[in-house]
């Protein structure tokens, strides 16, 4: 009975001190766009035998900017990544629990929205494309067949491609894309559905206008009808599904193209295709920046934390190993901002957000 | 109203007639069954034969033989064969440069794009060999090196000569650098050394499920570690020490009621209690299996108490008749009869654990993590989470390593599941 006993406060014992311990391997959270990124600058940084290799979670960027936030401490992730840059929301929550982050902005991801080769090639707007996925649309466009009141919204009635437009293909509209929690579903959103539509088409705009919402914020919401279907954080099951199903068509990061571009073809939004070049050079509208969040308090606590940071600046550029994996290279001159950024470590306030 | 009395003849003919249409009523339930099981069947061969046709090309890898010199000067500059030292040598530049000279590419570019023909592995490569032989410095050796995943890919026919250059993602520049080292016979279809002994990684060309099978085998152990005995325990003192009241009926009721809680739930139990209260670190395979540990413990103790209550009571009176004490009863004759009852539930019960991911999604175990473990304190996943993340990964070549690795997954259930089938039946006694 004695020897159990004694057994047992051992090995609670032997828990509890590991408990105390501090960890020496970075762990990183967030957006399954930075994941395969971070997880190259992770296995870089892996191979020094001065450091362990970072551990990547997914996630999703929603995940990765509340997770940093969530608290300091070990026991809490050093670094958020985030396909979408956070919103004075999601800092207000870091406030409150006492984080201070740095931003540091490391590439370029395009959203695509792609199909296979073998199904029609979509050459598209921007406001058509708006027009096609969100959920609530004026109910005074030619072909939606319902009152002819403009500052009525109704649930988005349009079932083919070609009755938004008839240059568009004389298919139904059927489009895979990620969840909620995903940043590329939050910056498509924000892109296409709110600027690209709600912003610019003149009916949309009028009508968003009429009903309070001049920044077209409501037209964020995505179609629920069955049109736009959620395909859960994998990006690799859609670009599956568009190879077996080729009237459809599917939302993802650039990347994913890019490895299956004798498969797929990109649809070119606003007379812009989705290649490697446009995206580079700012002429395709649907891109997004990706970031990543470090925490502060974090810094010399957990070991490798300026050197994971360091890691990426060797890799980032135009003919690194980041570009090779579809990701798209800042401009010199914002690369040497985010490099000083990372020895300087700015605070994240709410006032930065607004730039 | 008289009943009509029958003949025995009318009596027999119409037992005659039923008999035809039980008969064939007999036939036809047999024949539901029976497509029933063939279309189980049916779906099982699917299933393996998808797995298989995939995973099985997953196993194996194209790799290119060069002569490497290995200078020590070079490969190990500090001359202590230390980490330190080995990062510090140029092995890649000496791999690159023992490729130069078979293909002979001309400018920067050319040289850039046949630098990416080698896997970025090489170094790494170099520097376990001379670890594990320091002799071959001063020597010049054959070496086999991986190839990179989209030369595989292109090797193994998914990505196709015909289809245009500016569509694929190998140039027709590094194609003519492919066939040249084909025609020199330098490229080979070998078992993949990486599959089985390498780690995860964001090269598809070196991933390996090393390190997830370790993890999962840690997990497990403290999974084992934590519900057998516990489970056990519990069952006995429920149905061989505690009074059957309102209090053992509560306790019951909840056991069984925790076994249909979805396995996220204690995922998100665990993230508060182990990790936020406790302080654990994240992604460790200690909290891991202590999660799942709570998952399979309604299984053990269900499937325990019904081994236990499956003990005749004869023979535990047989017991107390020659003066055992209740300690006595149990630890002699009650557990060792019931285990092959027990050791069946906990088998399953743990290979249940082996195939989940959601509870330890919350905990950080569903991560990239490339380092190895070596205890349950360090990071590690495990090999589910393996599957679904390399399911995602963009790169062509992982959607055979996916498949491997569900070989792999699939052979280690199927192997515990045996050893349940295996224990049952050399331990079961029949009363």
């Amino acid at each position: 009975m004695k020897k159990t006993l004694i057994m047992a406060g051992i090995f609670s014992s032997l828990i509890i001190s590991s408990a105390a311990q501090a960890r020496d391997t970075l762990s990183l959270a967030g957006s399954s766009t930075v994941l395969p990124f971070a997880r190259i600058i992770a296995e870089q940084l892996g191979k020094n035998p001065n450091f362990k290799t970072p551990v990547v979670e997914s996630g999703g960027s929603s995940v990765g900017k509340k997770g940093v936030c969530d608290g300091v401490g070990t026991k809490f992730i050093d670094i958020g990544n985030a396909s979408s840059r956070m919103k004075a929301k999601e800092l207000a929550y870091c406030e409150k629990n006492g984080v201070k982050l740095t931003e540091i902005k490391v590439g370029y991801d395009g959203i695509v929205v792609a199909n296979s080769k073998k199904g029609a090639p979509l050459n598209i707007s921007k406001a058509h494309l708006g027009m096609a996925l969100t959920a609530k649309i004026p109910a005074c466009y030619e072909g939606s067949g319902r009152s002819y009141n403009c500052e009525e919204w109704i649930d988005n009635p349009f079932k083919k491609w070609s009755d938004i437009d008839a240059s568009l293909p004389d298919i139904e509209i059927r489009v895979y894309g990620p969840p909620t929690t995903s940043g590329t579903r939050a910056s498509y959103a924000e892109m296409v559905n709110q600027k690209g539509y709600c912003g610019k088409e003149k009916i949309a705009k009028a009508a968003s206008a009429a009903r309070g919402d001049k920044k077209g914020k409501k037209c964020r919401a995505m179609r629920t009808d069955g049109v736009f279907i959620e395909a859960g954080e994998q990006d690799n099951l859609i670009v599956q599904k568009l190879n077996e199903d080729t009237s459809s068509y599917g939302i993802f990061g650039f990347s994913y193209l890019d490895q299956n571009s004798d498969t797929l073809q990109g649809a070119v939004i606003s007379k812009t295709a989705p290649t490697f070049e446009n995206i580079a050079g700012n002429n395709y509208s649907v891109s997004r920046a990706l970031y990543y969040y470090v925490k502060h308090q974090h810094i010399g606590v957990v070991p490798g934390m300026k050197e994971y940071m360091a890691e990426w600046t060797k890799h980032w550029g135009n003919d690194g190993v980041l570009s090779d994996a579809g990701m798209i290279p800042m401009p010199k001159s914002e690369r040497a901002k985010y490099k000083s950024a990372m020895s300087s470590l700015p605070v994240l306030t709410a006032a930065d957000l607004k730039k | 109203m008289n009943k009509k009395r029958i003949t025995p003849l009318e009596a027999t003919n119409s037992v005659k007639k039923s008999i035809v249409k039980r008969r064939s009523k007999d036939n036809r339930l047999k024949l539901y069954g029976r497509i029933a099981i063939g279309l189980a069947v049916c779906f099982l061969l699917f299933l393996f034969y998808s797995i298989f046709t995939k995973g099985f090309p997953g196993f194996f890898q194209y790799y290119v033989t060069l002569d490497i010199n290995f200078d020590r000067e070079r490969i190990d500059p500090k001359g202590d064969l230390s980490d330190n030292s080995l990062f510090d040598g140029e092995a890649s530049k000496i791999v690159n440069e023992s490729l130069f000279s078979i293909i002979e590419p001309k400018g920067r570019k050319a040289k850039k794009q046949a630098k990416k023909i080698v896997s970025s592995g090489k170094d790494v490569r170099i520097a376990k060999m001379v670890k594990n032989d320091p002799s071959l410095f001063g020597t010049i050796t054959k070496v086999k090196f991986a190839l990179d995943d989209d030369i595989d890919s292109f090797l193994r026919g998914y990505i196709k000569r015909e289809t245009p250059e500016s569509e694929r993602r190998v140039s027709d520049k590094v194609i003519g650098f492919v066939d040249k080292l084909n025609q020199d016979g330098r490229i080979t279809y070998e078992f993949s050394d990486y599959i089985l002994k390498g780690s995860a990684s964001g090269n598809p060309e070196m991933a390996g499920i090393k390190g997830a099978f370790i993890g999962s085998m840690l997990t497990l152990s403290v999974c084992l570690l934590i519900s057998f005995p516990l489970g056990v325990a519990t069952a006995v003192y429920l149905e061989e020490i505690a009074k059957k009241n309102r209090i053992t009926e509560f306790i019951e009721v909840n056991i069984n009621n925790l076994a249909a809680v979805p396995s996220v739930v204690f995922g998100i139990m665990g993230l508060a209690i182990f990790i936020s209260i406790f302080g654990m670190p994240r992604s460790i395979p200690l909290v891991g299996g202590m999660v799942l540990a709570l998952m399979t413990l309604p299984t053990i103790i269900i499937s325990s108490r019904a081994a236990i209550r499956a003990v005749p009571p004869s023979v535990r009176d047989a017991a107390y008749g020659i003066g055992a004490s209740k300690l006595q009863v149990i630890f002699h004759h009650v557990i060792p009869l019931a285990m092959p009852g027990m050791l069946t539930g906990t088998i399953i019960g743990m290979a249940q654990a082996l195939g989940e991911t959601a509870p330890l999604l919350m905990i950080g175990m569903v991560a990239f993590i490339v380092d190895i473990p070596n205890s349950v304190m360090d990071p590690g996943t495990v090999l589910p989470v393996q599957i679904f993340m390399w399911a995602d990964f963009a790169e062509r070549m992982f959607i055979q390593k996916t498949s491997a690795a569900i070989i792999v997954l699939l052979g280690f259930l199927i192997s515990m599941n045996a050893l349940a089938v295996y224990l049952r039946k050399k331990l079961e006694r029949r009363w």
